[in-house]
Parts: structure tokens; C-alpha cells; sequence
């Protein structure tokens, strides 16, 4: 029990004391999770928008199969990405195992079913009138798909957050392509699952704590945003 | 108002983003090792890595995987050097002109810990065949590693040697599949005994603050002999690999002022690794 305690106080200590160690993995994990969950959205509201707005032989098959994806285990998809990306593998020129754009593909591939999904379900929740009133007013394609989306912001910003949790809690790929390696691709996550293995409790529950500071950093910025809109 | 927040945001987001998508500068001086995570937990890593960079100018960046999986990456080419501690299997990779110069650098023991209950009686025994006999006849719980690394392959050959038919499916063989101090701490908390190398055990033993649950019951065994070894990844099936970078550093492990080095790596006082480069 005692090391829960000890682990809550400490994480304040390393990261006001500016220890290196933490810092490094703070620094990994944004880089890899601002890359990975920028890239689900800027995929996946595209591709929700055409999986909730069009209507497409199959949609119903896709919507389920995008459901199933979201069960998908992080270390199955570390697994599929290595062989990707090991130097015999087919991606194995682009040099990218052991950093951090590798394991952001991963983080990508779990994240895009996150956002297809939600925004999926929030195309399909708002109201047919919006795409026809846009089509009288002479809007192109491009422009009902902008349009859409923005109307949709709130959902979005959702998917994101939601997308953001999955992907900044994950050990799996981080592990398997990162491959855990100190100041380079050492998340909070690979490094609390490094410390707990090597028994020290404490200092796991304490990255464990710093990572969810993070996180509330980043989920207030996010509210104020949601709160500025009118 | 909110269209520059969402402005400054997207600009936070990429400028968070894009340190990441930069070339890794200086790549050519960036030497990648697939170790064990027995080398790597022990801190010796740590401390030798930092004086390699300011001797030889190479950034050493390794990670720690069980052996079965290191050799996976030297053959897969994913790494330039491995530092592995499973003579049987290295020979297999140099065989198969896999690897390259294997060196052995240094060893240390293998030991099986217990509790002070000691349920098997093997307390105080020289020899690790006959302490396994005694743990399966009592049903003692042993914890073993169970996921392919040198500990493990050390492990199912004393089962072997001691002609026993290593007890897979018995309730009390628990194969944990995860690293060393993980193993320990199952070995703990059921009150069984396990087979660790000293190196780990005296940081398991530093970190219960010098009072652990588990203390050496066998020891001394010439079979429990743990031997290190450095290879580089053949050049000649990984043209990509960084060969002359991994021959400096096995020829810098094997110097005589890293093997004093590391002979001189202590924890809790006490010696991790004898060196033996050359021997």
C-alpha cells in the first residue's frame, strides 16, 4: 500500500525537480501523441463524414467492421506494424523501427477507428436538412464536407479526446516499435511498465500520475475551447 | 474570438509534431543494440554507454528484449550488435552466418533463490540437478521465466541435465513470460523458489532494501556457469547494418580498460560481472 502513497508524492518531485528521465518521456510522449491523434482526425473526420453522410452498397458491413477495429489490441497492431517496418519488411528502407514516426503510425492505426466511429455517429445525428440547404446555396463537394464537419466541431472535439486517451494510454506499440529505448522512444507508458518490471512500484505509480497531469493539461485546454463556443 | 484559439492551437499541435518528423541528426554515429533485459536492468549499460560516447565519439542506444527476441532482431536486421548471454544459441546465428566476431566478454552465476521456509530443503545444496529433483518431489512452487530468453534456455537445460522431463503443465511450474525482477516478485509472492542470475538478484536484493524474501538456497554449480557474449549482425546478409561501428564497440568492451570497468561496476558493494574478454 505504502508505495501508492509514495508514488503520489514523488511524481510532484520529479516533475518540478526537472528530472531528465521524466521530462524525456513527457517530451516522447506529446511528440508521438500530437503526431498520431493530428493524424486520425485529419483522416478518420473525412472518412466518418462519408461513412455517416453517404449512403453506399456495404455501408452497413463498413460501419461494423470500423465498431470491431476499435477492439483491435495495441500489441496486435505493434505486431503488424513491425513487420511493416523491419528492415525485411516491405517498409524496411524508411528506417523508421525505434522512432517515434514509427510508433506514430501505430498510434494512428488505434486511434482512426476512434474517430471514424464518433464522427460517423455525429454526421449521421445531425439534421438532412443542413446538407440540402448547403446544396441550394450552391456549395461543391469540398465545401459541404468543411461545412459538415464544422457543424459537427463539438463531436469532433470529442472524437479527438477520445482518440487522444486511447492512444497517450497505450503500451503495446510504443513498445514493439519504439522499442523502449531511453531519451529516444521512452514514453510515460513504456517506462512505468519498464519501472513496475524491475519492481520499483512507486516510481511507476508516479509516472503513472504525471501522465494523468498531462492529461488534464491538455483536457482543460480543451474545455475552454468547447466553452468560447457559442 | 475562438477561430484564433483554434488558430493557436493547430500552430501548438504542429510545432509539438514537427521536432518529431526531423531527420535524426547525425545518424551515421548512432550504433543500435539488442540486449537482454538482465544486462540492461543491472544499470551496467547505464554506465558504460556515457563513457563509450566520450571515448569513441558512437551514441549507443540499445533495448532490452528478451534473448529470443534479440536474436529475432539480429537476424531480421533491425540492430547492428547483440549482447546476449546463450552460448547454444549464438553458435546457432554464427553457423548461419548470421553474426559475426562473437566475443565473450564476461560472465556471472546463475543461482536459485527461496524462501527462508525452504519447503523443498534444498538450502545450502551444490547441485542445481539434484535441487530441482527435491523441488518436484515436494510440488514447490518454481517460478520460471518462461519466454525464451538466456535465463530461461540456462533454466530448461538443468531440468534436462538433471534427466527430467521439464514440468510443463504441473501446477506449481509457473511460467510468468515476463522479465527477471517480474519472475522474483511471482516467485515472492507464492513462497516459491526461482532460478535468477546474481547480477539481478543483488538489484532485487538493494532494492528490498537489503532484506529480501527470497534468499540463495543453491549456488556453485559449475552448470550454473552464465556467460555474456558480444556479436556484430553480418554486414554481408544486412547490408544496412552499421559493421565498423559495432566492431569498435565489441573491441571497446574487450579492451583492458572497459573490462576493468566492469569489473568494477558495483551494486550494494557487491561485484555484478567478472570480465573475461580474451579467456
Amino acid at each position: 500500500m505504502d508505495y501508492i502513497l509514495d508514488g503520489l508524492m514523488r511524481a510532484f518531485g520529479l516533475l518540478l525537480s526537472g528530472n531528465p528521465e521524466t521530462w524525456s518521456a513527457v517530451r516522447v510522449t506529446v511528440m508521438a501523441s500530437s503526431l498520431s491523434v493530428g493524424c486520425s482526425v485529419i483522416l478518420g473526420a473525412p472518412m466518418g463524414f462519408m461513412l455517416g453522410a453517404a449512403r453506399f452498397p456495404g455501408r452497413k458491413a463498413a460501419r461494423i467492421g470500423v465498431d470491431t477495429l476499435l477492439s483491435l489490441p495495441t500489441v496486435v497492431i505493434g505486431l503488424l506494424v513491425y513487420a511493416f517496418l523491419t528492415r525485411r519488411g516491405p517498409l524496411g528502407e524508411l528506417d523508421l523501427l525505434f522512432s517515434i514516426p514509427g510508433m506514430a503510425i501505430g498510434q494512428t492505426i488505434l486511434g482512426l477507428p476512434i474517430v471514424v466511429a464518433l464522427t460517423a455517429s455525429a454526421v449521421e445525428a445531425q439534421d438532412r436538412r443542413l446538407s440540402t440547404t448547403l446544396r441550394t446555396l450552391g456549395a461543391s463537394r469540398g465545401q459541404i464536407l468543411a461545412t459538415t464537419l464544422y457543424e459537427a466541431r463539438l463531436s469532433l472535439l470529442t472524437a479527438a479526446v477520445a482518440a487522444y486517451g486511447r492512444i497517450v494510454s497505450e503500451v503495446g506499440i510504443s513498445m514493439m516499435v519504439g522499442g523502449n529505448i531511453k531519451w529516444h522512444t521512452r514514453t510515460i507508458t513504456t517506462a512505468i511498465a519498464l519501472e513496475t518490471g524491475k519492481g520499483q512500484f512507486a516510481q511507476g505509480i508516479a509516472l503513472g500520475l504525471v501522465l494523468m497531469i498531462l492529461a488534464t493539461a491538455v483536457n482543460l485546454t480543451l474545455a475552454v475551447l468547447r466553452r468560447r463556443q457559442p | 474570438m475562438h477561430r484564433t484559439l483554434m488558430t493557436l492551437l493547430i500552430a501548438l499541435f504542429m510545432a509539438l509534431a514537427a521536432p518529431a518528423m526531423a531527420p535524426q541528426a547525425l545518424a551515421s554515429d548512432v550504433l543500435m543494440m539488442a540486449t537482454t533485459t538482465s544486462t540492461d536492468n543491472t544499470g551496467l549499460l547505464d554506465e558504460l554507454a556515457p563513457a563509450f560516447k566520450a571515448e569513441t565519439g558512437i551514441e549507443l542506444r540499445w533495448t532490452a528484449v528478451g534473448t529470443g527476441k534479440a536474436l529475432a532482431m539480429g537476424t531480421n536486421c533491425d540492430v547492428d550488435v547483440l549482447l546476449v548471454h546463450a552460448p547454444a544459441s549464438e553458435m546457432k546465428l554464427v553457423n548461419a552466418g548470421q553474426a559475426i566476431d562473437r566475443t565473450q566478454l564476461m560472465y556471472n552465476d546463475f543461482i536459485i533463490i527461496g524462501p527462508a521456509s525452504d519447503p523443498a530443503g534444498i538450502k545450502g545444496m551444490n547441485n542445481a540437478g539434484e535441487a530441482l529433483k527435491k523441488i518436484a518431489a515436494a510440488k514447490a512452487v518454481f517460478a520460471s521465466r518462461g519466454d525464451n530468453s538466456g535465463t530461461n534456455k540456462k533454466e530448461i537445460s538443468l531440468w534436462k541435465n538433471a534427466d527430467m522431463v521439464v514440468p510443463d503443465k504441473e501446477p506449481w511450474y509457473v511460467q510468468t513470460g515476463q522479465g527477471m525482477i517480474a519472475t522474483i516478485r511471482v516467485a515472492e509472492e507464492k513462497n516459491g523458489y526461482t532460478m535468477t542470475d546474481r547480477g539481478t538478484y543483488i538489484k532485487y536484493e538493494s532494492t528490498a532494501k537489503g532484506a529480501p524474501a527470497l534468499g540463495i538456497v543453491v549456488e556453485g554449480d559449475k552448470v550454473l556457469f552464465n556467460q555474456y557474449s558480444a556479436m556484430a549482425v553480418n554486414p554481408a546478409k544486412c547490408p544496412n547494418v552499421k559493421y565498423d561501428l559495432a566492431k569498435t564497440f565489441i573491441d571497446w568492451m574487450a579492451s583492458k580498460a572497459t573490462q576493468k570497468r566492469i569489473g568494477g561496476f558495483r551494486l550494494l558493494g557487491k561485484q555484478l560481472f567478472t570480465p573475461n574478454a580474451g579467456k
